[in-house]
């Protein structure tokens, strides 16, 4: 069951994810959006959606970079794990309590207001409360890493994100022994990769950050050669 | 010079009688449709009045349009790139949906199956977002009809700005006017420049703006950026929605169906030719009230043999010189310069023009204490202020207004003097700067209003814009969704065989 859980689901969430999310922009273009309700309900909308994008934003990037990041690399750099170990609880802890806050109204407000309540799909309503969870499972992993602030728990984590990231075959191994937080925290993660091309999330992949170096500010559609 | 044209179109406000027809079937071809009942393409206001949505015209709530910069750069007013991204998560500047009203429905068939009650069944109020019931409608499309509501909430209207407005607020002195929008259709859009998907595009071959529903994100920050708020954010499909100007009409050389079915026939559509290296200088002035002429200095003569051979080089199809040289648009702005543009002090150039209103003329005037020239009024005494006017149409600029309204009075003189005393009265033309031929076109085009005059719409050469082998097998004109419907009740791969047509009809 580990060996699943930890070894062969993450390809299997990764493909979904993947080919799912392909299939959908292919498919049905028509359907990939933020899915905005700030027109039917301002309030909450704002503060929650601001704290809760940046708090996520942090996050996924300390994830990314923390997992993944060679261990060697690191060494080289002179950054100890326990310092690694403290920055990652320091600002994934902020993060993730903005992300909570944020996430907590704009979940409230989706359960809650008569109008967005009214307009919002299982999957609208599914994802933030998924995403919460994800939040107060991370949160409460903090509490865990406090006991053992080494840094060596830290690298198993690594030592399996980069296992499973270059197709080894024991990468589940690495973490037999984790507290049961940790192991719920990544399995709940890798549901979400998993939902992902049927939720709202695909719009994080059309983060519109190349509006910042599109030529000029307008647009005109023609067949002639400029 | 780069030689582009552009369908435009004039609205002739002092024929508009507020009948709602164009708003009426622009909606049941449009926006019949979940998720865009609040939404009106077409719009008629009755002015003064904040209008739809709420104090829309009011830039320093919206943040609509473009700001100059001291270094006379422009950026949309909502910010530069950067703060419009910086906003992505949050638009401070959106209008919420009860800004435009809740769209709602009515019970009406408890009309039908009542049981028998001490009181006569009523048709009560359902939100179309809900489904519940709403115990008091607090707003909806057109609200302020026909000065509906309080003058203290109606003089909120921005274009009161150095008016005084107090006195219009006494019965004697009250005015009113009509004031039917959509899409400007601008030349320097600023709902295009605040696209950060790019998914909002101005059509090469004849100007229309239009949204790209597959590339819409709904990152909703045209909605803010437009200042006339002409786009509207689909709240069932999570995308923007906005006047298509009737793009597969137009393409076919018809006019838009509010064009079409103007009852006061007050709509004109043609042919504008413009400079495209000029827009960006134009909206660029430094003084508000330049603005006009600017824009003015972009559209180009097409009787100009330069411009003409100009226009051939750059791809303009020959029908749509020779339409530009017959437009009502040219000769109303550029010819008679009787139509302005909607707030130029935008500065996004727009391509919907209008023809200010007469009105009655003031109790002191007809009590013979006013200047009558020629048996013309001062229009000064019209019982509409000027200064109201060239608030909304001049960015604050009175005489080209007083000029327009002259020349609007002139035409009544000149006629009246010749069908009903047999005169032709030079002296009344001559005094508004116009020929009695020029007159007699006026009449023409603007009173009789024959269709073919009013619009001159060339039929668009497709295989010049798109490549025809793209749109083989297509699904054609959809609801912006191609060939899926976005459900997925279907079988995936489809089962239905072919049928030939013969075999079906045996």
């Amino acid at each position: 069951m580990h060996e699943f859980l930890f070894g062969t689901y993450p390809y299997i969430a990764t493909a979904v994810m993947i080919v799912g999310s392909i299939a959908r922009y292919e498919r049905d273009p028509y359907t990939w959006k933020s899915s905005s309700s700030q027109m039917l309900a301002r309030k909450q909308l704002i503060m929650g959606s601001v704290l809760f994008h940046i708090g996520i934003l942090a996050i996924f990037g300390g994830h990314l970079v923390g997992l993944l990041t060679p261990l060697a690399l690191w060494d080289a750099l002179g950054v100890s794990h326990s310092f690694k170990q403290m920055i990652a609880i320091v600002l994934g802890g902020v993060a993730g309590i903005s992300t909570l806050v944020g996430g907590g109204m704009l979940a409230h407000r989706r359960m809650f207001n008569p109008r967005v309540k009214a307009r919002s799909s299982f999957a609208d309503t599914g994802i933030i409360l998924l995403l919460l969870a994800q939040v107060i499972l991370g949160l409460m992993t903090i509490i865990v890493s406090l006991g053992h602030l080494d840094g060596h728990e830290m690298t198993k984590f690594m030592a399996w994100a980069q296992g499973v990231a270059t197709f080894d075959g024991a990468a589940a191994s690495h973490i037999v022994d984790v507290n049961i937080l940790f192991k719920l925290h990544i399995f709940l993660g890798l549901t979400i990769l998993l939902v992902f091309p049927f939720t709202r999330l695909v719009h994080m992949l059309s983060a519109p950050v190349r509006f910042l170096w599109r030529p000029g500010y307008q647009i005109v559609r023609t067949r002639r050669e400029k | 010079m780069k030689v582009r044209a552009q369908i435009g179109m004039v609205l002739n406000l002092d024929k508009c009688i507020g009948c709602h027809t164009c708003s009426v079937t622009c909606k049941n071809v449009w926006t019949s449709r979940d998720g865009v009942e609040y939404a009106w393409f077409n719009n008629v206001e009755t002015k003064p009045g904040i209008g739809y949505p709420k104090d829309w015209e009011n830039q320093n709530r919206w943040k609509g349009g473009w700001t100059r910069t001291k270094s006379g750069k422009l950026h949309p007013k909502q910010g530069s790139k950067w703060r419009i991204l910086a906003n992505i998560f949050g638009n401070p500047n959106m209008p919420e949906i009860d800004d435009f009203y809740e769209p709602f429905d009515f019970d009406y068939d408890h009309l039908k199956s009542a049981p028998e009650m001490e009181a006569f069944p009523t048709a009560r109020p359902r939100s179309r977002i809900t489904g519940e019931r709403m115990e008091k409608i607090e707003w909806g499309p057109n609200w302020e009809e026909i000065l509906g509501g309080e003058f203290e909430k109606r003089s909120k209207d921005y274009n009161f700005e150095g008016v005084q407005k107090e006195m219009y607020g006494e019965y004697e002195n009250t005015f009113m006017m009509y004031l039917p929008r959509l899409c400007e259709h601008c030349l320097n859009p600023a709902c295009v420049a605040s696209c950060p998907s790019g998914a909002i595009y101005k059509r090469d071959e004849d100007g229309v703006v239009l949204i790209d529903q597959e590339k819409c994100r709904g990152w909703r920050m045209c909605v803010s950026g437009c200042p006339y708020k002409k786009i509207y954010y689909n709240w069932e499909s999570g995308k923007s929605e906005k006047c298509t100007f009737c793009y597969p009409r137009i393409e076919s050389g018809l006019p838009t169906v509010c064009s079409e079915t103007c009852v006061g026939r007050i709509r004109y559509l043609g042919v504008m030719l413009y400079d495209a290296d000029k827009i960006e200088q134009a909206a660029a002035v430094e003084g508000e009230k330049e603005l006009y002429d600017a824009q003015l200095g972009v559209f180009l003569d097409p009787n100009d043999p330069e411009v003409i051979k100009a226009a051939r080089a750059d791809g303009v199809p020959e029908a749509w010189i020779e339409s530009a040289r017959n437009s009502p648009i040219w000769k109303m702005a550029m010819d008679w310069k009787i139509a302005f543009p909607l707030h130029p002090e935008y500065r996004t150039l727009p391509m919907v023009w209008y023809i200010p209103p007469l009105s009655p003329i003031q109790n002191a005037a007809e009590a013979g204490k006013i200047n009558v020239n020629n048996n013309m009024p001062d229009v000064q005494s019209l019982r509409i202020p000027v200064r109201y006017l060239a608030n909304m149409l001049t960015a604050g600029d009175e005489a080209p207004v007083v000029t327009a309204l002259e020349r609007m009075l002139a035409l009544r003189g000149y006629m009246r003097s010749k069908t009903v005393d047999g005169v032709i009265n030079h002296e009344i033309a001559e005094q508004v700067g116009l020929t009695p031929l020029q007159i007699e076109d006026m009449h023409k085009i603007m009173s009789l209003a024959d269709y073919e005059d009013r619009f001159v719409v060339p039929t668009t050469h497709r295989e010049m814009a798109e490549d025809a082998y793209d749109l083989r097998g297509g699904c054609g004109f959809t609801d912006g969704n191609g060939c899926s419907s976005g459900s997925s009740n279907k079988k995936l791969f489809g089962s239905r065989k072919f049928v030939m047509p013969q075999e079906a009809a045996e």
